[in-house]
């Protein structure tokens, strides 16, 4: 890209825009032809959920994702990447992380955000704790397999 | 002093989200530091009794077992993450 944008990070207990966080990405310029955003929200688990509670661990939890802002900048050819993580109480329908990434063209953007989602869920400092609705305590929710395995498909190339 | 630091349920299995501990000097790597702590009391060897499990870091970044603690200031342990 002509221009060289720094990934923006934060983690917050605030919600977010993600509108505006995307617009952002593309005010003032003419060089993006592609934006994509994801958004992950909290579900209610067929009702039985009432909120997620986010632990991260400050300090860490930003450098892990500097990081893997970093590899996504090095992979493709990002004109700006955004990534805001939630902690605190997040209650079903509610937002609790975003990933914009823009680029050239949509290939990149597409991937790169893929690709910062499947670190994030596997090396970024963060726990959900599950509080149900009928008042009790869902425990932790429990790392999944298949998640680790997403990380296999980005070690061929490079 | 070390600073040892805990997230999840090791932090809520062990009873406190971190302390200063003095290590003795044996203690050379996270699979060492892992097995002292064990010996520390019920609660630690709860919160630690599937070893393999848990996730460390060093000074904020990840590590595995056979890693030297190498003067580390701050240890983490964790299970693991569940972000996203």
């Amino acid at each position: 890209m002509s221009e060289h944008v720094p990934p923006s990070i934060r983690i917050q207990k605030e919600d977010f825009d993600a509108a505006r966080e995307a617009e952002r990405l593309t005010r003032g310029r003419r060089d993006v032809g592609a934006v994509v955003t994801f958004i992950g929200l909290c579900r209610d688990e067929h009702g039985t959920l009432a909120a997620l509670e986010l632990e991260h661990y400050p300090g860490m939890a930003e450098a892990e994702i500097s990081r893997i802002a970093a590899e996504a900048m090095a992979r493709w050819p990002l004109g700006g990447l955004t990534i805001i993580h939630r902690h605190g109480m997040v209650r079903p329908g509610e937002n609790i992380v975003l990933v914009v990434a823009a680029s050239r063209h949509r290939h990149a953007a597409f991937e790169a955000a893929s690709f910062v989602m499947d670190f994030l869920k596997t090396e970024a400092p963060f726990w959900k704790k599950q509080h149900l609705t009928d008042g009790t305590n869902g425990g932790w929710v429990e790392a999944k397999e298949s998640d680790a395995e997403m990380l296999g498909r980005w070690t061929r190339e490079n | 002093m070390t600073k040892l630091v805990y997230f999840a349920w090791v932090r809520e299995r062990i009873g406190v989200p971190e302390e200063e501990v003095a290590l003795p000097p044996e203690i050379e790597t996270v699979h060492d530091l892992l097995r002292w702590l064990k010996g520390r009391g019920e609660e630690y060897a709860f919160a630690l009794a599937h070893e393999d499990v848990i996730r460390v870091a060093l000074d904020r970044e990840h590590t595995d077992h056979d890693a030297k603690l190498a003067g580390a200031r701050e240890v983490a342990l964790f299970p693991p993450m569940t972000g996203g």
